[in-house]
């Protein structure tokens, strides 16, 4: 359903272009939930802001193909992409402190995006935004409805926002860290209902976050992204039980395990993510990496299907 | 509500007095401040300045003076002048009140407006050349001090173009009553008006841009564009919204202000005989009954523009409503 090509994402800059994103291609089938895992500046959020069509930053280039339902998102005109967001690709934040405007009610806000999209009166609307706020499990949900985003705790206002990013029913639900900043407990509750959610409307999603954990718990396949690149993509189970790549083995390696013996110290990545306007030729992980050998000098690929890493170490291809 | 408005009255009053005492004091009670010798003038014998110590009472324990002034302002209403003896105060100072008001009411309403439409259309088109030029206006007009302005105003309309078919309905200088003909009270005032608000629509035009330059960063705004709102409505409907509330705070100071006298210049310019020309001519004479009143009334003034704030506070921001 979603096709991303080869996309590559920079900025200019005063110190010269800073590629944010370096040729990332993706497929996202209908009803299927993707993980993208990497840590801060390793490009999650910029390529999904890219397929959203949210960076309007004039000093951005975008290149490579995004196809969405056979339709080219690169280079579609605003007004176009504005009938696509919202309806068909809708996203979800990171922090629901500051994702909802303060001065109206939640009620308001799920309304406005309906009315923006679908041709119903105020009050279907209204009824329609109680209807998911019941949804979403959120108590009262008819009185909930007229409350301001301060009067509601973390996990209930990112409630109202998934809430209101699956009020047009969109094929496309992305989420970029939604549990992140809330309470592990109401993680776990979140990810239930992202889960069940996803099941009910048959929307397709992509769940980005830096927890390894958090997509164990909820995605079908995984693609691990450092430095601007997938360096793994593969089906869960493949991916945590034979990870392939040593970036991929370094994330694993930094929970702490629960059975058997701990390690008296948990092994942390040394060294720190590369650069943007600076990156090293080759393969980016290759300076903090253990195994780095001769070959690393030229920039692996990643292989074409299946689970594969961008690695030349033997068995990671 | 009603316990906010008792709260309010409350603090009104304390904020009142804090301001008449401290004013009373200055004038009466600092060293060197003898208000009798003033009355008397220079040189004058001391059996003259007994004389009018004991004539206007400046022989009463301070206290005294201080409450006998107030109950002559406030409930006898028969305090007079000390340079004009026999002027009633109360009653002069109450007929500058409808002119100081109509003065900074149809400012603030030209202000108000043309700020916002400078600041929403400079930010919505930031870092363009209307952007720039409509920035670049709103600095020439917080540059021009509105007394030479108001002059040259006046040479425009009342001299050098008055003959012309563009200015020949200005009429002269002076204030009329809105009761004896709306149409001569508009336009007498029409020039001062714009003269008073040119400084703040450049003022609050440069800071409404920024702070919906602000606004367009946040979390929020994201999600409205992800929503596939327009452009337009974000701006309006979300920015917009938000940014009104730093907005009032600082319409509510101004306002507050210049009711309180501060648009003294413009009242001089144009010969109003508001508020601010009745302070600035009894600070000259150091008429001292006409000061405390016209502090006082200042004062009610500012912290009456302040409670609207705090209305308009309410009814802008969901936060400050208690649940």
């Amino acid at each position: 359903m979603l096709e991303v090509k080869d996309l590559k994402v920079s900025f200019r800059s005063e110190q010269g272009l800073m590629r944010a994103i370096d040729g990332v291609s993706f497929n996202v089938g209908e009803g299927e939930i993707l993980g993208m895992v990497g840590e801060s500046g390793s490009g999650k959020t910029v390529s999904l802001l890219a397929v959203m069509g949210l960076i309007n930053d004039p000093n951005a280039v975008i290149e490579g193909s995004i196809k969405f339902k056979g339709r080219e998102l690169v280079g579609m005109s605003n007004a176009e992409m504005r009938k696509l967001r919202g309806r068909e690709i809708a996203m979800i934040f990171q922090d629901p402190m500051t994702a909802l405007t303060p001065v109206y009610t939640i009620g308001w806000q799920i309304a406005e995006q309906i009315l923006a999209h679908e041709k119903i009166s105020k009050s279907a609307a209204r009824q329609k935004a109680i209807d998911l706020l019941a949804e979403v499990n959120i108590p009262n949900p008819a009185d909930a409805i007229d409350r301001y985003p301060h009067q509601l705790s973390g996990g209930m206002r990112q409630r109202a926002v998934i809430a209101m990013a699956l009020s047009c029913n969109p094929s496309l639900l992305v989420a970029d860290e939604p549990t992140t900043a809330l309470d592990v407990t109401v993680q776990a509750q979140i990810l239930d209902l992202v889960r069940k959610l996803q099941r009910n409307h048959k929307s397709a999603v992509v769940f980005i976050t830096h927890d390894m954990g958090v997509i164990a718990e909820i995605a079908d396949r995984v693609m691990v992204m450092y430095g601007g690149r997938i360096v793994e993509r593969g089906q869960r189970n493949e991916l945590f039980l034979k990870p392939k790549h040593p970036y991929t083995k370094a994330l694993l390696d930094s929970i702490p395990p629960l059975e058997g013996e701990k390690p008296k110290r948990l092994r942390a990545i040394s060294g720190s993510p590369p650069s943007l306007l600076n990156r090293p030729t080759g393969c980016c992980f290759g300076p903090r990496c253990v195994f780095r050998f001769e070959a690393c000098s030229v920039q692996p690929d990643l292989g074409k299907s299946g689970h594969a890493a961008a690695c030349f170490l033997k068995g990671a291809q | 509500m009603f316990l906010a408005i008792i709260q309010r009255l409350w603090q009104m009053l304390f904020v009142m007095f804090g301001i008449s005492v401290l004013v009373f004091l200055i004038f009466f009670a600092t060293p060197g401040a003898d208000p009798a010798s003033r009355i008397a003038g220079r040189g004058a014998s001391a059996e003259i300045l007994e004389a009018v110590r004991k004539s206007f009472g400046l022989d009463q324990p301070i206290y005294v003076q201080y409450f006998t002034m107030m109950k002559k302002i406030f409930i006898t209403g028969d305090l007079t002048s000390f340079v004009n003896r026999g002027w009633k105060v109360v009653p002069a100072v109450l007929d500058t009140i409808p002119v100081t008001i109509s003065l900074v009411m149809g400012a603030a309403i030209l202000w108000v407006v043309f700020s916002m439409i400078i600041g929403t259309v400079a930010a919505a088109t930031k870092d363009s050349w209307l952007d720039r030029s409509l920035m670049i206006l709103g600095l020439i007009g917080i540059s021009m001090p509105v007394f030479w302005l108001g002059e040259v105003m006046n040479l425009v309309t009342q001299s050098r173009f008055h003959d012309t078919w563009m200015f020949s309905w200005v009429p002269p200088l002076g204030y009329k009553n809105f009761i004896d003909g709306p149409k001569a009270w508009f336009l007498t005032l029409v020039i001062p008006w714009i003269t008073l608000a040119i400084l703040y629509i450049g003022l609050y035009g440069r800071v409404l841009r920024a702070n919906l330059i602000e606004a367009m960063q946040e979390d929020y705004v994201r999600t409205a564009r992800a929503k596939g709102l327009s452009e337009t409505r974000i701006l309006l409907r979300h920015a917009l919204r938000t940014s009104l509330i730093s907005f009032v705070t600082l319409f509510g100071l101004d306002f507050g202000a210049l009711v309180g006298g501060s648009a003294l210049l413009t009242e001089v310019v144009f010969n109003l005989h508001g508020i601010g020309k009745l302070t600035y001519d009894a600070l000259l004479n150091l008429d001292l009954p006409i000061i405390m009143t016209t502090v006082i009334f200042a004062s009610f003034f500012v912290v009456m523009a302040n409670a609207v704030v705090d209305v308009l506070y309410i009814i802008l921001d969901p936060r400050v409503r208690k649940a």
